[in-house]
């Protein structure tokens, strides 16, 4: 008898509103503070490479000589600790998920650049 | 009689979520000797507090296992807090333990959905799963993370529940309540499900006892090693914990007291939201643990307790970080619960003990 329960159930989930979206049609909004992808904004940047030594993954690399600071997408696991020490507050976690990578090359900006 | 075979199972098996390898000696369709094999996903992560420092490990130690994320991190902090005899704000043990049972409740339903697939209960996987996405998307909203929350650090928590998001988490939480019972009601009392799991696998409290078992896998035994008895955090301050038990010990039991532990679990989140104190969230913790300074901790993850043991060298690296699993313990009863079983109920014996091989083998 048990099994009719279920069923009820089951049969019940046709007449109310569909737990999944109908992707791609309908998108799901990112929460506001989804750890999507780390971005940065180097006009603030004075590249103290804080955020390099506190990245548990080794993803980001500051070069004060060169001007640029380099993030690898594909090491960063989003736990958003270089957003958290960065003294001067210049990176962000965007909520929504970084871009589709075409290569595995670090996303690297240089001085006047923001993303 | 027949001469006894040798059948591989797994570590690649429809029924088999993780890589787990069983040699099972088989005589006329009866298990008798099962030989577990592990090692396929060893990562060595154990060895990473040699070159990350104590903030960073935590979220290496979060990504031990997918499903016991949020007990990883926090049985982590709280075994390095111990260690340099930092004190956390009361809301912060709080939100954890708020955190940490939610990830219970989804790790069961996780569980649930493999198991009535397992036994060919293919709509009671689905609304299993369903229900679980609703925990998932919580996570989402109050952490930032689905899987690996990252929200736990060495001295508190990063982020706050604030009391909208503290409502939703129980309206949501009484939503599934609601369905989740039928769910239960339904598996609990199918006289399907139950040819398929009573009396099969059984272990006995003696034995369950003798081997160590931890967890839910051990209460179905009547062995009752649940250690949020112990009160650690915000655990102390409920009313009432009684562990839940039984003393069957055969698939049927440890189905059922998983099945409960799951309405356990949302009734002491919303004990705690309802009793949480206001204040901060965290505390800053400087220097580093002390030389030769050692701690050990344990923590109820959702398939049993959890220990760690921390051992400082003055730096900022841990000399040696040490987790032992609930499933390292859980092995040697699940091959004593297959000895003597049906070829065909090695699946039922196995995922009712629900072996975790990546938290194992770290
Ligand atoms: S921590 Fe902030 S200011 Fe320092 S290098 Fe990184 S992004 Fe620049
Ligand atoms: S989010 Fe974490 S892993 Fe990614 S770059 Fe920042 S610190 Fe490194």
């Amino acid at each position: 008898m048990s099994g009719f329960k279920l069923g009820g159930m089951t049969i019940g989930s046709v007449f109310k509103k569909p737990e999944t979206l109908l992707y791609p049609f309908e998108q799901k909004q990112a929460p506001a503070g989804l750890r999507g992808h780390v971005i940065v904004d180097l006009s603030m940047c004075v590249f103290c490479g804080i955020c390099q030594k506190r990245c548990p993954a080794d993803a980001i690399a500051v070069d004060k000589a060169a001007g640029t600071w380099a993030i690898d997408d594909f090491a960063c696991v989003q736990c958003a600790c270089c957003v958290k020490e960065c003294p001067k507050n210049c990176l962000l976690m965007e909520p929504s998920p970084s871009a589709v990578g075409t290569s595995k090359a670090p996303r690297v900006f240089v001085v006047g650049s923001m993303r | 009689m027949g001469k006894a075979t040798v059948i591989p199972f797994g570590p690649q098996h429809p029924v088999l979520p993780e890589p787990l390898h069983l040699d099972l000696v088989v005589q006329d369709e009866k298990v008798i000797e099962a030989i577990p094999q592990i090692g396929f996903v060893h990562r060595g992560l154990e060895k990473l507090v040699e070159t990350r420092d104590y903030n960073q490990f935590l979220y290496v130690c979060e990504r031990i296992c997918g499903i016991c994320a949020a007990g990883h991190s926090i049985g982590y902090a709280e075994t390095v807090e111990r260690l340099m005899g930092v004190e956390i704000p009361k809301r912060a043990e709080y939100l954890r333990v708020i955190w940490h049972e939610l990830s219970r409740v989804h790790s069961h339903l996780l569980w649930l959905g493999l198991a009535a697939d397992a036994f060919g209960f293919e709509s009671m996987f689905m609304h299993a799963w369903r229900l679980r996405e609703r925990v998932l998307d919580l996570f989402e909203k109050t952490t930032g993370g689905r899987v690996i929350l990252s929200v736990v650090k060495v001295g508190g928590v990063h982020r706050d529940i604030d009391a909208n998001q503290m409502s939703e988490i129980i309206h949501v939480l009484d939503g599934i309540m609601a369905d989740y019972r039928k769910i239960v009601d339904t598996l609990l009392t199918d006289y399907s499900v139950k040819n398929r799991t009573v009396g099969v696998g059984t272990l006995s409290h003696e034995e369950a006892f003798a081997l160590s078992m931890v967890g839910p896998f051990a209460r179905a035994s009547n062995v009752n090693n649940d250690v949020r008895c112990l009160g650690n955090g915000a655990y102390g301050d409920l009313s009432d914990f009684q562990p839940i038990m039984d003393a069957q010990g055969d698939c049927y039991a440890r189905v059922k007291v998983r099945c409960l532990e799951v309405l356990q679990s949302i009734e002491i989140i919303k004990e705690l939201a309802a009793k949480i104190p206001a204040g901060e969230i965290s505390v800053n913790v400087k220097g580093a643990p002390a030389e030769g300074a050692e701690v050990c901790n344990v923590l109820e993850q959702p398939r049993g307790e959890c220990y760690y043991y921390a051992r400082g060298n003055g730096t900022k690296n841990l000399e040696r970080m040490r987790i032992r699993t609930p499933t390292s313990q859980n092995i040697a009863g699940m091959v004593a619960a297959l000895k003597g079983c049906d070829l065909a109920d090695v699946n039922m014996v196995v995922l009712t003990i629900d072996p975790c091989i990546s938290c194992t083998e770290r």
